[in-house]
């Protein structure tokens, strides 16, 4: 089966975000003056073949902690998984 | 409504094209080729309204080796060495996206010179922007610099120079411009000249092939920008820097080798261009099979997979039995490498989409047989209205001290260590000099030599003498490489123009090409190359005429370049050459005056020439510490650059028969600022007299301060603060 | 010949995406080394006395900045050869790849002004106790360009007071009298941190471009110390 995933890596918190930071400064400009932490992460869109979600959700979180995240600076979160058909 | 309009109309051919479409044919186009004749005879790639005037530009000369025709001009520095270069506009996608319109403009430009065999060893990117008091303006520069990095910094091409200038009529229509240079092995050129025989195979490689840019030859490159650009955007293309990087290795190591029969980018009109010259030049056809090319999207036609202008993607040239050979390079650097064509006898082009044949048209008549147009050309109305208001002749009340910090903190003059400290100025290890001079130097990587490089526009001079803007232009960019002790050798231009269709933009055009030709002669700096782009204008605002020089000097040594900076006390302030009351047109007439009128400063080609010759000989003889023009902003900018630059103050004093103003603001031709050692001050003084160049000492370096006797006291670091700081300010309003 | 006289061989490894590998190899040649090229696909460093992992974008940087070349073939023998004690620089990109392989503390991000920038920059030693700072001591500066967009240095806190507490930073971005401080940080490193070494100090990275301050016919040569200490510290067969 094939199965459908979306992993969002974002910095861990505490770590300066200047990109967060930015966007921040940038929108009481545009009139909302009511926001705060502001964090840009990236989003990572995926699909993966697998008997199963539980054992496609195994391999994806492998897959995050070992390349698409840095987990000296980065947390992630495995979201939505979806079946897609065989 | 457009959709009512016939398809050769929407495309942007009219019916007398369509007209001629039909008679080569025979009968009407099937739409692949409807599509195919659009992109081609586009004014970007067929250059319908400039070609006949181009004609009248000199491009021949002992040093060059590939004049105007191919990818890029070529130019023989000697020791069986070549340098190649071009420059292009990138402006149409900037405007809607400036980050991947600016990085695509890199892109395009690096491949135009990889695919003469050379390796790009420097670019430089002259931009123009509206004024950064719009907010709109300053997020178009900002993303046109980050896009120029983040594009450039990744393909280990070191940017080392350019220019950046501010003026109303670029708010909607930023002007982009790249320049490219590369070395190669003279003998190991890859042009048309090499055969091409019946059989060789075409070989598509690096990216695969998108929708990206589709019809963005012949709906953004040629067309003016209406209210609402935006909606184009699914036009622009994206550019992968990374696989660029592996385009230049994998194409490098092809020619190295001696695999290729010719090699060509694909850039606009994509495949269709591509594959219709490469036939064309060889005097063959060829058989193109769509399904062959390695698709990014499932579901494209014919039309789109024949005039996508995806980026990064190259057509190799290559006989049958050096297939294998290719392909394994090609692999080696990660590309896939794809045949998609082969030459054929005759001259017809036949492209198969699944087995049926979607296109069968003489290559030629796509390449190299589109309309040509001597439009109608008129000057502008008021253009004698424009130049009668001098401001030489104004009242001017203002202080000189405010003056002078008015200018030096002028967008136009102020440092632009903002944009290139976005560049990477060092990688490749050749740069001794990268933006901040007059010129920018780079050796040739194992020798002595080093090219100094410039690029030069004069939009405001253009806007009130088409043909002295671009006469100026030239005379400029020769001299800020003349300044650093580099003989002239040969140009680029970017042509940046409104509306062809416009008599008087076709009235700036050809006197620019008047201009830039009577200058090339004169300076024997001919013409091997460039671009054309019209239709930078949106609603009434057309951008001033403006021809951008990309100018290529020659060091011998480059231990006897010149910098531009003063060097510590002591040294001799001179003025080469004469100041005269020519405040048209001047930084100073448009910040302190707010006048953009009167006549462009005269320029004497013959006196121009001189002074160069004269740099040129006084670096080899060693005889200066420094060389500075005087450009936009007159004497007092020339003296405060040189002084910022090598943190040196000075004091000098004025002639006293003219008003303060015009001796520090006038932007008269042919000066040059140069400070030179006592030991060597006879030799220097006799060399002058020779040249029959007229000579001023103004003073002496030394000190903290900037004193300009009876008109400005200041200090370096006053002057160097408003220098430096201007347009970072101005981008955190 | 003596041991002390043969001509180190200094290897440069090239991934796709690398730029500055020629510079390296240019630089190692012009201190009077030998210059290997490796490329990432190989397996064997071919017996060379030293690794430096360039400069450069290595597949573009995508996904994250040394993200992939970690996992680039060539790495496993990297790794083997630091085990063994052998000196590895890692300059720009090579010292992002280095973090990303946990082959040194911390990570590279983004910096601060989220601008690329290129400028020359002093950095003061902090240590002489790495392959590139052998004929330098503490407290000393260099000045040597700087080229990144993602060159700000972080470590979560717990980290940070290791590397600190361990000496492992080896350069901080300073004045050109040493002053470490918030106007001389390009990029917003934590502690204004340039470059690291690892516990056994015979890996080290940094930001800035030795390599690109060697040659006198180009610029300055503030980086030519750290190359003569490198060349030292394998001449001396350490």
């Amino acid at each position: 089966m094939r199965y459908g995933f979306e992993v969002l890596v974002s910095l861990k918190a505490g770590l300066l975000d200047p990109q967060g930071k930015a966007v921040e400064g940038s929108l009481p400009a545009l009139g909302w003056t009511n926001v705060s932490d502001v964090r840009v992460g990236k989003h990572i869109a995926l699909t993966i073949e697998a008997d199963d979600e539980d054992a496609a959700r195994v391999q994806v979180a492998e897959m995050a902690e070992r390349l698409l995240s840095n987990p000296v600076i980065e947390d992630f979160q495995i979201l939505s998984a979806s079946e897609l058909g065989g | 409504m457009a959709q009512e309009q016939p398809l050769h109309r929407q495309l942007g051919l009219t019916d007398e094209e369509f007209g001629d479409i039909r008679q080569t044919l025979g009968r009407d186009p099937g739409s692949a080729e409807l599509a195919m004749y659009a992109a081609m005879w586009s004014e970007h790639c067929s250059y319908k309204s400039s070609k006949v005037h181009l004609r009248s530009l000199p491009t021949e000369g002992s040093a060059v080796l590939v004049g105007p025709g191919e990818d890029a001009g070529a130019v023989d520095i000697g020791d069986g060495l070549a340098v190649v270069f071009k420059i292009e506009s990138h402006s149409h996608p900037s405007a809607i996206e400036p980050y991947q319109g600016a990085a695509t403009g890199v892109g395009g430009i690096v491949r135009d010179i990889i695919s003469m065999g050379a390796r790009p060893i420097a670019l430089l990117d002259p931009l123009r922007f509206g004024p950064l008091d719009e907010a709109r303006n300053r997020w178009l520069f900002e993303g046109v610099v980050a896009g120029i990095g983040g594009y450039g910094n990744c393909i280990g091409v070191p940017t080392v120079g350019g220019e950046v200038h501010f003026a109303g009529p670029h708010s909607s229509n930023p002007t982009i411009n790249v320049m490219c240079v590369g070395v190669a092995p003279a003998d190991r050129l890859v042009t048309s000249a090499m055969p091409v025989h019946e059989g060789s195979l075409m070989v598509l490689y690096g990216a695969a092939t998108g929708r990206d840019g589709i019809g963005g030859v012949s709906v953004l490159a040629s067309a003016t920008l209406e209210e609402g650009a935006e909606a184009s955007r699914p036009s622009v293309q994206i550019g992968d820097p990374f696989a660029e990087k592996l385009l230049i290795e994998a194409s490098l190591e092809l020619v190295e080798r001696g695999l290729l029969e010719g090699l060509q980018d694909l850039g606009g009109a994509g495949l269709t261009c591509a594959v219709s010259e490469s036939a064309a030049r060889a005097g063959l056809g060829a058989e193109l099979d769509l399904d062959a090319v390695p698709l990014r999207e499932a579901g494209m036609e014919a039309f789109e997979i024949l005039t996508s202008e995806s980026q990064e993607r190259m057509l190799a040239i290559v006989s049958p039995g050096k297939l294998v050979q290719v392909q394994a390079v090609c692999e080696r650097w990660g590309l896939q490498g794809v045949v998609v064509a082969k030459t054929i006898t005759g001259g017809g082009l036949t492209v198969r989409l699944g087995g049926e044949i979607v296109a069968r048209v003489p290559a030629r008549s796509l390449a190299d047989e589109g309309p040509v147009y001597e439009r109608p050309s008129a000057p502008p109305a008021d253009l004698a209205e424009r130049q009668e208001d001098d401001p030489t002749f104004a009242t001017v009340t203002v202080k000189a001290e405010e003056a002078f910090f008015s200018v030096l903190a002028s967008p136009n003059v102020a440092s632009k260590r903002w944009v290139a400290e976005q560049y990477d100025a060092h990688v490749q290890h050749n740069t001794i000099a990268a933006a901040g001079g007059d010129a920018a130097v780079v050796r040739v990587d194992g020798t002595l030599r080093a090219l100094a490089l410039s690029s030069d526009g004069k939009g405001r001079f253009g806007h009130l003498d088409p043909y002295l803007g671009a006469a100026h232009a030239v005379a400029e960019a020769a001299r800020n490489v003349a300044c650093t002790g580099a003989r002239p050798l040969a140009i680029t231009n970017c042509l940046n123009f409104g509306n062809p269709e416009r008599p008087e933009v076709m009235w700036q055009f050809t006197e620019s090409i008047r201009g830039i030709a009577d200058a090339c002669r004169a300076f024997d700096t001919p013409v091997t190359g460039g671009n054309v782009s019209f239709y930078n204008e949106s609603g009434d605002s057309a951008v001033w005429p403006t021809p951008v020089i990309g100018m290529l000097g020659l060091l011998a040594d480059h231990r006897l370049r010149v910098r531009s900076g003063f060097r510590g006390p002591g040294t001799t302030i001179y003025q080469l050459g004469d100041t005269l009351p020519e405040l048209g047109g001047s930084e100073f007439a448009e910040v302190v005056l707010q006048m953009i009128s009167g006549k462009p400063p005269a320029l004497e080609l013959a006196h121009e020439r001189a002074l160069q010759q004269l740099l040129v000989d006084a670096a080899a003889g060693d005889l200066l510490v420094s060389a500075h023009d005087c450009g936009d902003g007159g004497l007092a900018i020339a003296l405060a650059e040189s002084a910022i630059a090598g943190d040196t103050g000075f004091a000098v004093t004025l002639p006293a028969d003219a008003p303060w103003y015009v001796s520090l603001f006038s932007e008269s031709a042919s000066r040059v600022v140069v400070s030179v050692d006592e030991a060597r001050i006879a030799a220097f003084e006799a060399l002058v007299a020779r040249a029959g160049v007229p000579l001023r000492r103004l003073g002496e370096t030394g000190g903290p301060r900037i004193s300009i006797d009876g008109a400005l006291e200041t200090t370096v670091e006053a002057a160097r603060e408003a220098y430096e700081s201007a347009i970072p300010t101005l981008l955190d309003a | 010949m003596s041991r002390g006289e043969r001509v180190p061989r200094i290897g440069v490894v090239t991934f796709p995406g690398s730029l500055d590998d020629r510079d390296a190899l240019h630089a190692v040649e012009l201190m009077g080394a030998q210059g290997i090229p490796l490329w990432h696909a190989d397996t064997d460093l071919q017996g060379v006395d030293a690794v430096i992992l360039p400069g450069g974008f290595s597949y573009g940087d995508y996904l994250r900045t040394g993200a992939l070349a970690r996992f680039a073939r060539i790495m496993d023998a990297v790794r083997a050869f630091a085990d063994r004690g052998g000196p590895v620089l890692g300059i720009c990109n090579g010292f992002q790849i280095l973090c990303e392989a946990g082959m040194l503390p911390g990570a590279l991000s983004r910096n601060d002004s989220l601008r690329f920038v290129c400028r020359p920059v002093s950095i003061r030693v902090e240590t002489s106790g790495t392959p590139v700072t052998g004929r330098l001591l503490p407290g000393e500066t260099v000045e040597i360009p700087i080229k990144h967009g993602e060159g700000r240095y972080v470590a979560g806190k717990e980290e940070l007071r290791r590397i600190e507490g361990e000496g492992l930073v080896a350069f901080r971005y300073s004045g050109p009298d040493g002053v470490v401080d918030d106007a001389r940080n390009p990029n917003g490193s934590v502690g204004n941190i340039a470059g690291v070494r690892n516990g056994s100090g015979n890996v080290v990275g940094l930001m800035p471009h030795p390599e690109h301050a060697v040659d006198p016919d180009v610029g300055p040569v503030g980086g030519q110390p750290l190359f003569a200490s490198l060349l030292q510290y394998v001449g001396a067969g350490v």
